[in-house]
Order: structure tokens, then sequence, then C-alpha cells
């Protein structure tokens, strides 16, 4: 089906913890099929982002919009999600959270989540409670490109990852989200994730300080986006 | 050929290259059929939008065809790919050259080396 419009969509949107913004009048707009970094130091409102896009916190001022929409239950439908946590329990296996996934989300798919499993070698009948940090990583990432999305976020997905399974990660990415799809990664690791990147979103203090098409920065700076960006954000 | 890629170049433009040079070097043979844009994307670890760019320049050069329904295949025209090496070759050439005289050789220094390598080459 072909959708019109931006995927994501904010306008003037602020986010407050007491008298902290963590994000200041954002505006962003995100064009579907293209693969998005979210990229900024700690701390600089990557995560609150993305929480707001899911519907997971609400906006002090201005909105977020999802195919036009406002975060809710027809929007998270069209949403896949990755937290930068480990919400996966412990007596659970990975075949069980599968059903689950299943049960919860009409746009899952069981048969390419065991492909991507094979793939990256990991047992469906082993329990969350055996499993290492970047196992369970990995498997939620399995969860969330299972699904045949509009829109794509992934908090952080190589954090915790060693450097020869990023590069599997990132395959598993490309080859997985849906035809059409936007994915927005959030990493502060732009070098690893720039390869596969059409656009670049700078944040920082809470503020979009550069949203450009990663090529265009490389022919314009004659230099890696991340190069670029260790400039932009040095103290 | 491996996919290495560096970002400190457009990736596109080192897209077509290595693209070119698995055909020049026979590891996509002609009238091969090539995998999909995901899976040549997921291969060389690279934006899928920038893959499907660098073929679509590789068709307008004619060095690939698209069939409507069975996917994307290298060109059939060896003289196009013979045209391709050879182009290659004398880029090549171009360089080592200036890269030579740049090095203080005359032109008569680099043609005596090059014929004593060859001799050297071929007796072995």
């Amino acid at each position: 089906m072909y959708k019109e419009g931006y995927v994501m969509e904010c306008k003037g949107l602020s986010k407050k913890y007491k008298s902290f913004f963590a994000l200041y009048q954002v505006d962003l707009k995100l064009e579907r099929g293209k693969i998005i970094g979210l990229v900024g130091p700690n701390g600089s409102g990557k995560t609150t982002l993305i929480k707001l896009i899911n519907g997971l916190l609400v906006p002090t001022e201005g909105e977020v919009l999802i195919n036009g929409t406002a975060p809710g239950p027809e929007t998270k439908a069209r949403v896949s999600y990755l937290p930068d946590n480990n919400y996966l329990s412990n007596w659970m296996t990975v075949t069980q959270m599968i059903d689950f996934y299943g049960d919860f989300y009409s746009d899952f798919n069981k048969e390419k989540a065991y492909d991507m499993l094979a793939s990256l070698g990991l047992d469906p009948k082993q329990k969350f409670k055996t499993m290492s940090k970047g196992m369970k990583e990995k498997v939620q990432l399995v969860l969330v490109m299972s699904r045949d999305a509009d829109l794509y976020c992934l908090d952080e997905p190589i954090a915790g990852v060693d450097p020869a399974a990023r590069d599997y990660i990132l395959r598993t990415i490309i080859s997985n989200y849906a035809e059409g799809a936007t994915v927005l990664i959030s990493t502060h690791l732009i070098a690893d994730v720039e390869k596969i990147l059409d656009e670049v979103v700078f944040i920082r203090d809470g503020e979009i300080v550069r949203h450009a098409a990663v090529e265009e920065l490389r022919e314009q700076y004659d230099r890696s986006v991340d190069a670029l960006f260790r400039e932009e954000y040095k103290c | 050929m491996p996919w290495e890629i560096s970002s400190e170049k457009s990736v596109y433009l080192q897209l077509i290259d290595i693209i070119k040079q698995k055909i020049m070097s026979g590891e996509y043979q002609p009238g091969q059929r090539l995998p999909s844009v995901r899976e040549l994307a997921a291969d060389a670890a690279v934006n899928p939008n920038t893959m499907q760019r660098a073929l679509t320049e590789l068709e307008r050069e004619g060095l690939l065809y698209t069939l409507r329904t069975s996917g994307r295949f290298v060109s059939e025209d060896g003289n196009m790919i013979d045209g391709l090496r050879m182009t290659g070759a004398e880029q090549r050439t171009k360089e080592f050259y200036l890269e030579m005289i740049q090095s203080g050789f005359s032109s008569e220094d680099v043609r005596r080396l090059l014929e004593k390598a060859i001799e050297e080459a071929e007796e072995k």
C-alpha cells in the first residue's frame, strides 16, 4: 500500500522534566523509505524524542504525528520500537516471546523471526535467563525487525554488542525493514552506522542542530560524517 | 573483490567503481543475474537507496540492464566490457606514469624500467 505524507512529523515539540528542557522546540519531518540516524552525545535528547514518538511520554508543548496522527493504539500498530534497555522476562524462551509478539501485533511475521534467529545463530528454545546481554539485544532486534511496520525506531541497537556482531546487526536491519518503511536509528557511534544511512539528524541539548543527507555532507565537507560529528560536538 | 567502502568519500561513487571492477574481473559474468538491491546493500553494508542509485547509473552507462519481471543483469555486450577494461587499464597506467614523473624519473626512465620489469616477469 502506498502511503502519502511524512511518516513522522514533530511541530514545536518540547519536553520538560521539572525545569529542564530535554527537548526544545523541535521541528522535524521524516520521509518514507529512508534510513535515518539520530545522532548526539549522551543526554542530548535522543531517547526522549523516541519515547515521545512511541507515546511513552507526553509532550510538554507542540505535537508529534505518526502518519498524521498523534501517538495512540493506531500509531503503535504501525511503529516498531526497540527500547534502549532489556525488557525480556527471564523465565521466557525465545519461542514464547515470538508467540507473544505474534498475538500482540497483527503485522508480526513469525517465519521471518525464525529465519533471522537462525542467521544470527540463536536458539529459539533458550531461556532469556541464560543469555548474555549481547544475545538478548539480538533477540530484541529480531522481534522488532519481524514486524511489517511503517516506522522502526531503534534506540541504540548496536551499543551492547561486539564490533563483529555490529556488522551482522546492520545487515539484519538492511535486509529486513519493510518496503517503503523508514528506519530511525539513534546512536552515539556514528562511525559504525553512517554507511547505511540516507540522512542524519544531529541533536544537541534538546535541539536539532542539523538534518542533512549523508552523501551530501560527505561531498560538501570532503570527510566522513563521523569526523564532522566530532567537530560539531567538540567541547 | 570485497566491498571495502570508506566513509570518507562518496559511497555512491565507490559502489560504482567496485561493481565495475567486479564486472571487469569476471566475478560478475556477462549475462549474469545480480542479487536484489537489498541483498547487495546488505553484503556491502551500505544504504539500499545508495546502492539503487549506483545500479541505476551503471544501467544508464549500459553495463547493466533490467528485465521488468526477472531482475537485473550484467550486459552481454563483450565490446562494452572490453572497453571498460581498457579504460580501467589506461587509467591505472596513466596514474603509474604520473607517479613516476612526480618522483623525479624521466619518461625514458619509466619506459626502460617498464621494459625491464616485463622482461623479468616473462623470464620467471
